[in-house]
């Protein structure tokens, strides 16, 4: 994937073009507004991970409502030191697709970022969700592996189509809280390590092949091959 | 070199004593219209004194306007009646009613001159024409000499239609007289109304000066560092009663936020230091004796998740500082608590089924709230957080949820170790943790941001005993209609 970093500071910069280039991804870099508009007017990308404060002239903000009054649909995570409740809500109602604050794991900034061009490929309406022999209608919400019904709980079944939604891509606790649950803060409990547990209990227990992985210190990631 | 930043320092230090002596309210050299008690004086002194005026120049006005009016009616009605004589009865009956009038003791003050069409006189009281009298139907007050005496008079002169001269008046030295009695008295009492406007003012001057002491000796104070200082109030609820209850009041919560940063700060530099310390002894120790690899790793990541609590930490105190300033008020919506409350104890439920807990619920619907849908969300995440952390296997957690008299009650009870009742009362405040949670998990401020979420709302929250356990009751006012 190609991925445009706009961020000033060299070090929190520096870390996130060598962790993205890592995972494989090509990546641009600006380290100011003005730079970084130019950029993501001009050439295309599959994301932009964008700060809010920005030295020259155009802020993240700004840079974000110019992207889009051109008709630029590019997925953009905002990653931002202003973590008020406020400051996320601007940075979405600005044409933001994510917001990470500042300071954040490189795991969680991974996976949000492939989450979101996954994102923005599948935009056609889904009715069903295959994962290896696990599948889900979503017109009947039913689900089956293999030949076996498999019976689970309203909020289960959108776990579980929230995991298959971003199948072969790490997800993290808070994006499954905030995804899930429209929740916006770390509980102190494991909770939701304890519903996925349940949830492999349903679909993995019985059966030879796992699916759903844990992804140490990041989260979870289903997928039909080994891991 | 040495001696100028001592000299400085030491005036320095003078000048902060002589700002706390705050005996003299003007300071000299102030011109005397800059203070606002002798504003304050003057213009009521002013006023006062225009309105007495008023009063007095109204008083005279009428009085003597009034006497000059009744004089020149009673002219009037005579020239009218005499000249009906001359009309029906000629120039013999106007005399024959001049004479009359002359001879009649009853109106001693008329005057009356009658001339024919050359000048010479033929009847009156009046040796001759007064002088400066020659336009006829005006009126003239003029000095006329009668029976040998001068005498002011107010006058008024006609022409008859034979081209006879009719002059008619009445004395008004009386009523001159009685117009300067009262100008005297008016201006003694005017003069009289100055001397106590301004002896009203100085009162009122020191008056305010003493009101202003108390509050100025006090705010100074308090501006110096003395936050136990209050206005002293005189217990008769008057304005400056209440003026100094506000101030109190003010002063009251500016203590309180004080004292809130003193404890952030100490909580800061107790509790985040502890961390911080053991991340950075952990790098060292890894620096200096890591051989492997490993271990090399393993104290990084160690050190990692202590710069998380220290993050988190910081983001909670953020979080409550955010919600105490109010702000969030602004993004108040109208929800319905039952959904969100369901949503949290089936999130909850799982956790406590995992530990062996029983969760007993019992929500009623609707909970109508105008409020913050994600804070009351937080807030009622970290009670759960609390009960699960404290509580024994095979107990169980109540929660219910209800309403009540316009009132939202939810309450979380569990059967743990509870709090202590002199705990309680501080058990909401940043990092406050009990000797018996000191070993547990946290940080200290849960229930902070539960209390400031609860009073965001207008509501509370209340820490009771459960007998063993806590039972943390959260009230928020229903949203009407």
């Amino acid at each position: 994937m190609r991925i445009l970093v706009v961020e000033d500071d060299k070090d929190v910069a520096g870390f996130v073009l060598k962790g993205l280039r890592e995972a494989g991804h090509t990546v641009e870099h600006a380290d100011n507004g003005r730079d970084g508009l130019f950029l993501a007017a001009s050439e295309n990308f599959d994301a932009i991970i964008l700060d809010r404060m920005l030295p020259g002239g155009i802020d993240g903000l700004r840079l974000l409502e110019t992207l889009r009054a051109q008709d630029n649909a590019t997925p953009v995570l905002f990653l931002s030191a202003l973590s008020q409740v406020d400051d996320r809500v601007k940075g979405l109602k600005a044409g933001g697709d994510d917001y990470l604050t500042k300071p954040f794991a490189f795991a969680e900034l991974l996976a949000r970022v492939e989450a979101l061009t996954r994102r923005g490929k599948s935009d056609g309406p889904t009715t069903k969700l295959c994962v290896g022999d696990l599948e889900m209608d979503l017109l009947s919400r039913s689900v089956r592996r293999g030949t076996q019904k498999i019976d689970l709980q309203p909020r289960e079944f959108r776990l579980l189509e929230y995991l298959m939604r971003h199948a072969g891509q790490v997800v993290t606790r808070t994006m499954l809280l905030e995804g899930v649950w429209d929740y916006h803060f770390d509980p102190q409990t494991n909770v939701i390590d304890v519903h996925v547990s349940r949830l492999r209990q349903k679909i993995d227990k019985p059966f030879e092949l796992p699916l759903l992985h844990t992804v140490r210190n990041a989260g979870y990631m289903l997928r039909a091959e080994e891991v | 070199m040495e001696t100028t930043p001592l000299s400085e320092a030491e005036s320095g230090a003078r000048a902060v004593q002589e700002a706390a002596t705050p005996r003299e309210p003007r300071r000299k050299g102030k011109p005397l219209i800059r203070s606002t008690g002798i504003r304050f004086a003057v213009t009521y002194a002013l006023v006062f004194g225009l309105s007495a005026f008023t009063l007095a120049f109204s008083l005279w006005y009428s009085t003597v306007g009034l006497l000059q009016r009744q004089v020149q009616f009673a002219i009037l009605n005579d020239a009218t009646a005499l000249n009906e004589h001359y009309q029906i009865g000629g120039l013999p009956s106007l005399i024959n009613a001049i004479h009359s009038r002359l001879t009649d003791s009853g109106d001693s003050d008329g005057i009356y001159l009658l001339l024919d069409p050359l000048g010479n006189h033929i009847i009156g009281n009046l040796d001759q024409w007064p002088a400066g009298l020659n336009r006829i139907n005006t009126w003239y007050e003029l000095p006329v000499t009668r029976k040998g005496t001068r005498s002011i008079s107010l006058l008024r002169a006609y022409t008859l239609s034979g081209g006879e001269q009719l002059l008619i008046g009445r004395d008004v030295s009386a009523r001159a007289q009685l117009r300067g009695v009262m100008r005297d008295a008016l201006l003694w009492a005017l003069g009289l109304m100055i001397f106590l406007g301004l002896l009203g003012a100085v009162l009122i001057r020191s008056m305010f000066r003493r009101m202003m002491r108390d509050i100025s000796t006090t705010t100074r104070a308090i501006a110096l560092g003395d936050l136990t200082r209050r206005i002293p109030k005189h217990g008769n609820g008057d304005e400056f009663d209440e003026l100094a209850e506000i101030i109190n009041d003010m002063l009251e919560r500016i203590a309180r936020l004080m004292d809130g940063v003193r404890q952030v700060s100490n909580a800061i530099a107790h509790d985040l230091r502890t961390p911080i310390t053991r991340a950075r002894t952990r790098l060292e120790d890894a620096a200096l004796h890591a051989h492997t690899k490993e271990d090399l790793q393993l104290a990084v990541e160690r050190a990692m998740l202590d710069l998380d609590g220290v993050v988190g930490v910081f983001e909670a105190l953020l979080r409550i500082a955010e919600i105490e300033a109010g702000s969030r008020r602004s993004a108040f919506a109208a929800i319905d608590l039952a959904p969100m409350l369901r949503d949290i104890d089936e999130l909850y439920r799982a956790v406590a089924e995992e530990r062996g807990l029983i969760l007993d619920t019992r929500i009623d619907e609707p909970l109508p709230l105008l409020g913050d849908r994600e804070l009351v969300q937080q807030a009622i995440a970290n009670l759960l957080d609390n009960a699960l952390k404290f509580s024994a296997t095979g107990t169980t957690i109540r929660f219910t949820a209800r309403v009540e008299e316009a009132l939202i009650e939810i309450c979380i009870a569990d059967r743990g170790p509870g709090i202590s009742e002199e705990d309680r009362s501080r058990a909401t405040e940043r990092f406050f943790r009990a000797e018996s949670a000191r070993s547990t998990a946290g940080s200290g401020l849960g229930l902070a941001l539960v209390a400031a979420v609860a009073q965001l709302h207008n509501g509370t929250l209340r820490l009771a005993n459960n007998n063993p356990g806590l039972r943390a009751i959260i009230t928020l006012p229903a949203r009407r209609g």
